[in-house]
């Protein structure tokens, strides 16, 4: 490993904190972790007055949107910032994902009708299916090989949806289902209007998912995706199982696109072929990268800002996308690793041997293939 | 033979295979295609230039190709071109083509430079990693187009029209027009000029020494810079002259995103023929060409058509994992 | 493209004019109908001004729509035509200062719901101008249901808008189903065709609208040279060659401008000379513009009214909006003005002003408006339009 690109002096308390932080014991972590959740969870109902996205956009809902789109990005991490592999057509999983909960629970559909809690889990499946169907063939590519055979899947989704009739295009469905559950006037829970209620059930299954990536990110998968993000030759030759790898975070990552569309679907009550152009999935990627890739807490809050700004600034309007063009290539020339970048460091149990052994933390780099210099600029 | 209908759940037909109109139409077909491929083909190799010498997909190469075509706009909407057709004598039509080319070609090749000068360069000063390359370029194109937008608005600009397609003879059944012609033949001239530039001169080799390897070429004496920046410039006034090609075939195209999907057809072309390689840019981008035009017919509809595209890429790559040519700008057989 | 959401996203109607020097806007297409230039307004049409004696206090009424993004034009037309009608109505009324407030979707159905939530949150809302594209009142109405806020939409023209069970919602113009057989009848009547082409783009306004037109075309209709388009598409060459092989007295386009002028354009030099006929997503200056004189072959039919034919609503118009009124500005004000009368009854709740609108029964500037249980108007009427030396002008009612 070389010396990292960034100015040591700069960031020091960050990283004396960050270094304090980490050589925390993990239970310690967690307790520090749950006033910040409390507090997350209770954003809706405090909708903080300098905070707030009123009177233009009703506030709950905009923190339920943000909040999908911060499990979007977080799926899209587990493929970009894990596993390294370039994907330009996420869109596509999370258009599966809506589709089928809308196909599966709406009155226009002709399909059986099911329970939507039960589309949930149905569309984690389907996605993950149409994750190995297009991973299977195009995993053996390389980097941009791959980004541009991702490209066109999104796009195929996107075309299908209005070319297939049982899709109903533009026309869309109606009446997405949602989750059960009455107040006491005997209104549904779940409402569209009702975003505090979506944004809670999203924490949740937002948290959930982060415990699980993050329990993969210390196992051995973690670390297969580590090593073929830094060096895939290398790794296939150390005896990583590459493909299998790869398909598996391809498969995990679609799995979690579908799951945020299926939510999103269920919220917004309607469900038709647009907002699934290009455009999409690189405004995903804009969040992944703007946050850190490879970062689980930057990728979260770089999702939040793209989701959460147009909606503050609600009168932006088509020119919300120069803005984001100009911060993309200024934010790559200064700060290229993201927000947070990516964090080097040894997994799960190493970290008190460290700590035990040397008798301090666990110095952490952010220099990896994602974030730091190559030797070679080729 | 009937055509060949799939259904689904409920009886609407979603893929009709209308195999008739696909033969008796098949000509005609072949000769657009390879019209509009000629297009893509020359876009394709921009991609394909930057790719070989930088590894770098140039994502905002569309938008170098639709500033092109605005020159193209604003040159003949001065000329007294409009939407009609314009009634000027053979050569004074000539020149002011010939004008809008070079404008096109001038203003293309200096955002490319610019783009490459603003974005790109600072990144290599920094080293940066290829993805890091990869979004600045997505957030170039996004910067371009919207720029484009707020300027010139969201709607198409005002049709353009060089002149009207006329028949000129007749092969196998099928009518090739006047616009076919020329968009062909000067495209497949461009083609070779760059091709014979690359392989015979001594800026050629430069870039064919940067492409092969980068260190050593600095250290034999190339001027990496310079040939980084010939490069953008190669690629920019291919752009410009496909811009006036397009117009010519589509005067309605002038729009800010006008450029975006022709962008991912033409990459597409590129990775097809073997990114990288620049007669692979040029096969490319003429199979990308006949497969749009044959499925338009078959399918009846472009969208289906695209549907295939992508699909015809995947396979493909699947049994040519380097495009159909392979990766090589560098090696010796160039 | 987004557009597939806007129902005629027009820049102002009447100050454009055709681009381009060159060829000259003859007699347009095979019959001369001659441009209207009177619009006959309802004697007692309602007035926002009212007595002037109202009484209220706390009540405001709201626009919800675009204001910006692509398809941000149509909204602008609308809501100056309902900042019209309240300020009309606010300066005769002393006593009853009614608030307006304007909140902005985007047009985008994924944005939409967030924005109508807060507006319903907002309980000195009473009554609703919009919204206006069809896809985001598909996402909201329900919403708008459950809060049990009276909507008027001035442009949305779906024809299932009014099936799904809403009480809530009322439309202020005709639907899809009104507009394709006055379109079918206006060419099979005032423009003499016997044979029609009907083109139809990928969206659901272009395909319902251009399955009423072929049904009420009957056997005018030639299903040899029936096409479809795509949104975005800028190459027509093989629908012309189609078109030009069937040689047909008129071809419907049922779509938007966007498409609509290039086809026309290239239909023209292909060597048509019948009649282009478009419903209102192709009426739109920026269709003459784009087709230039190519463009002098069409007709359009629009279930909107020509507001600049009102010389009093014209001018109030211009001297607010510093243009002339768009597409859809009248509908606007109407709309507007039949709430303000419910507010002038003494009506201060949104309960009492939904009965209100759901008894109203009398004449706007624009039309008679008065609804079904469903929403839709009892009845509606269609307009003419034609090109005539590069502008838009009305050729009276067709349907």
């Amino acid at each position: 490993m070389t010396t990292t690109m960034k100015p040591q002096a700069q960031e020091s308390s960050v990283r004396r904190f960050r270094t304090w932080w980490n050589s925390l014991p993990r239970p310690q972590q967690w307790a520090g972790v749950i006033p910040i959740v409390v507090l997350i969870y209770a954003l809706p109902v405090l909708n903080p007055p300098f905070l707030t996205t009123e009177p233009n956009v009703f506030f709950p809902i905009s923190m339920f949107k943000a909040s999908v789109l911060v499990l979007v990005a977080l799926g899209l991490n587990v493929v970009v910032g894990q596993a390294g592999l370039l994907d330009l057509g996420y869109v596509g999983f999370y258009a599966v994902g809506a589709y089928v909960a809308a196909l599966f629970t709406s009155r226009d559909s002709v399909l059986h009708k099911l329970p939507y809690l039960a589309t949930l889990p149905l569309a984690m499946v389907v996605t993950m299916v149409f994750g190995l169907i297009l991973g299977m063939p195009t995993l053996r590519l390389r980097g941009d090989y791959l980004a541009i055979v991702t490209l066109g899947f999104g796009e195929i989704v996107r075309l299908l949806a209005t070319l297939i009739p049982a899709l109903k295009g533009l026309v869309g469905f109606q009446d997405v289902g949602h989750p059960p559950g009455t107040q006491a006037n005997g209104q549904p829970i779940f409402t569209t209007t009702n975003g505090t209620a979506w944004y809670w059930l999203m924490v949740s299954i937002i948290i959930v998912i982060l415990l699980f990536i993050g329990n993969l990110e210390r196992s051995r998968v973690g670390r297969a995706w580590v090593a073929i993000r830094e060096d895939e030759d290398a790794a296939q030759m150390m005896g990583v199982s590459t493909f299998s790898f790869k398909l598996a975070a391809f498969a995990i990552g679609a799995a979690i696109g579908g799951l945020s569309g299926a939510l999103f679907a269920g919220q917004n009550g309607f469900q038709n072929n647009q907002d699934f152009g290009v455009n999409f999935s690189v405004l995903y990627l804009a969040a992944v990268i703007l946050g850190g890739s490879g970062n689980k807490v930057g990728v979260m809050i770089g999702a939040f800002i793209v989701s959460y700004i147009p909606d503050r600034f609600n009168n932006l309007g088509s020119q919300k996308f120069l803005v984001f063009g100009i911060a993309l290539i200024v934010l790559m020339i200064f700060r290229p690793q993201g927000l947070l970048g990516a964090r080097q460091r040894l997994l799960a149990k190493g970290r008190t041997a460290y700590l035990t052994l040397v008798g301090r933390p666990e110095q952490l780099s952010s220099d990896s293939a994602l974030v730091g210099e190559k030797g070679d600029d080729a | 033979m009937h055509p060949i209908t799939l259904f689904l759940a409920d009886d609407n037909s979603w893929i009709t295979f209308n195999v008739p109109a696909f033969k008796a139409l098949f000509w005609p077909n072949t000769f657009n295609g390879l019209a509009y491929g000629a297009i893509y083909s020359l876009i394709a190799m921009g991609y394909t230039l930057v790719y070989g010498v930088l590894r770098l997909i140039n994502f905002a190469h569309s938008e170098v190709f639709i500033s092109g075509a605005y020159a193209v706009f604003f040159t003949l909407s001065f000329l007294g071109f409009g939407p009609f057709i314009p009634s000027i004598s053979l050569l004074s039509l000539i020149g002011d083509l010939l004008l809008a080319c070079i404008a096109a070609m001038v203003v293309s090749g200096i955002v490319a430079v610019l783009l490459e000068r603003v974005a790109y360069r600072p990144l290599r000063k920094r080293n940066a990693p290829p993805l890091v390359f990869l979004i600045t370029a997505i957030g170039a194109s996004f910067t371009i187009q919207y720029l484009i937008e707020w300027w010139r608005g969201a709607t198409a600009e005002q049709s353009v029209i060089m002149f009207k397609p006329q028949a000129i003879f007749t092969v196998f059944g099928a009518d090739i027009d006047n616009q076919q012609l020329t968009i062909f033949f000067a495209a497949i001239v461009l083609m070779i000029v760059v091709d014979q530039f690359i392989s015979r001169t001594r800026f050629g080799r430069g870039i064919r020494a940067v492409a092969q390897d980068p260190d050593t070429a600095t250290l034999m004496g190339v001027n990496k810079e310079r040939v980084i920046m010939l490069t953008f410039l190669i690629g920019g006034l291919l752009a410009g002259a496909a811009s006036l090609f397009y117009i010519m075939r589509v005067p309605s195209g002038v729009q800010y995103n006008g450029g975006f999907n022709l962008g991912i057809q033409a990459f597409a072309a590129a990775v097809l023929g073997g990114i990288g390689n620049i007669r692979g840019a040029m096969l490319g981008g003429l199979l990308i060409g006949l497969i749009g035009n044959y499925g338009q017919t078959l399918l009846g509809n472009s969208q289906w058509s695209a549907v295939i595209a992508f699909i015809a890429l995947v396979v493909i790559l699947m049994f040519r994992p380097t495009g159909i040519l392979g990766e090589s700008l560098g090696k010796a057989r160039v | 493209m987004s557009l597939a959401l806007g129902a005629c996203a027009a820049k102002n109607s009447s100050t454009s004019t055709a681009g381009g020097g060159g060829g000259s806007s003859a007699a347009s297409g095979p019959v001369n109908l001659p441009a209207v230039s009177t619009l006959p307004v309802p004697a007692d049409a309602a007035n926002p001004a009212g007595d002037g004696k109202a009484k209220c206090s706390g009540v405001t009424l709201a626009y919800i729509g675009a204001e910006s993004g692509p398809n941000a034009q149509l909204g602008i037309n609308i809501y100056d035509g309902v900042q019209l009608a309240i300020n009309a109505h606010n300066k005769a009324n002393p006593g009853c200062q009614v608030a307006f407030k304007k909140f902005d979707t985007t047009g985008d159905q994924a944005q939409a719901p967030g924005v109508v939530t807060q507006a319903v949150s907002e309980k000195d809302i009473i009554g609703v101008v919009g919204l206006p594209f069809s896809g985001e009142s598909k996402a909201t109405g329900a919403i708008l249901q459950q809060a049990g806020l009276v909507h008027i939409t001035p442009s949305a023209t779906n024809p299932g808008l009014t099936q799904n069970g809403w009480t809530t919602f009322f439309r202020a113009l005709g639907n899809d189903n009104v507009q394709g057989p006055a379109a079918a009848k206006f060419m099979t009547g005032q423009l003499k065709a016997k044979k029609v082409c009907v083109i139809q783009d990928d969206s659901d306004y272009g395909i319902g609208l251009a399955s009423a037109t072929t049904q009420a075309l009957g056997s005018a209709a030639d299903s040899a040279c029936a096409d479809k388009v795509t949104t975005g598409q800028k190459d027509f060459s093989s629908t012309v060659a189609k078109v030009n092989a069937a040689k047909p007295d008129a071809v419907f386009y049922s779509g938007y401008y966007a498409e609509g002028a290039p086809f026309d354009q290239q239909l023209v030099n292909g060597g048509y000379n019948g009649a282009f006929v478009g419903p209102d997503g192709v009426k739109d200056p920026q269709f003459i513009k784009q087709a230039g004189p190519a463009s002098s072959n069409a007709y359009f039919t629009c279930p909107c009214v020509p507001g600049e034919l009102i010389p009093s609503f014209a001018a109030a118009y211009k001297a607010l909006a510093k243009t002339a009124p768009g597409t859809y500005s009248l509908e606007g004000y109407d709309s507007a003005t039949v709430l303000l009368k419910g507010i002038d009854t003494g009506i201060k709740d949104r309960a009492g002003l939904l009965n209100y609108v759901k008894n109203y029964n009398g004449d706007g500037l624009s039309k008679h408006l008065q609804w079904t249980s469903t929403g839709e108007l009892a009845s509606s009427t269609v307009y003419g339009y034609k090109v005539q030396n590069g502008e838009i002008v009305y050729v009276g009612t067709i349907g």
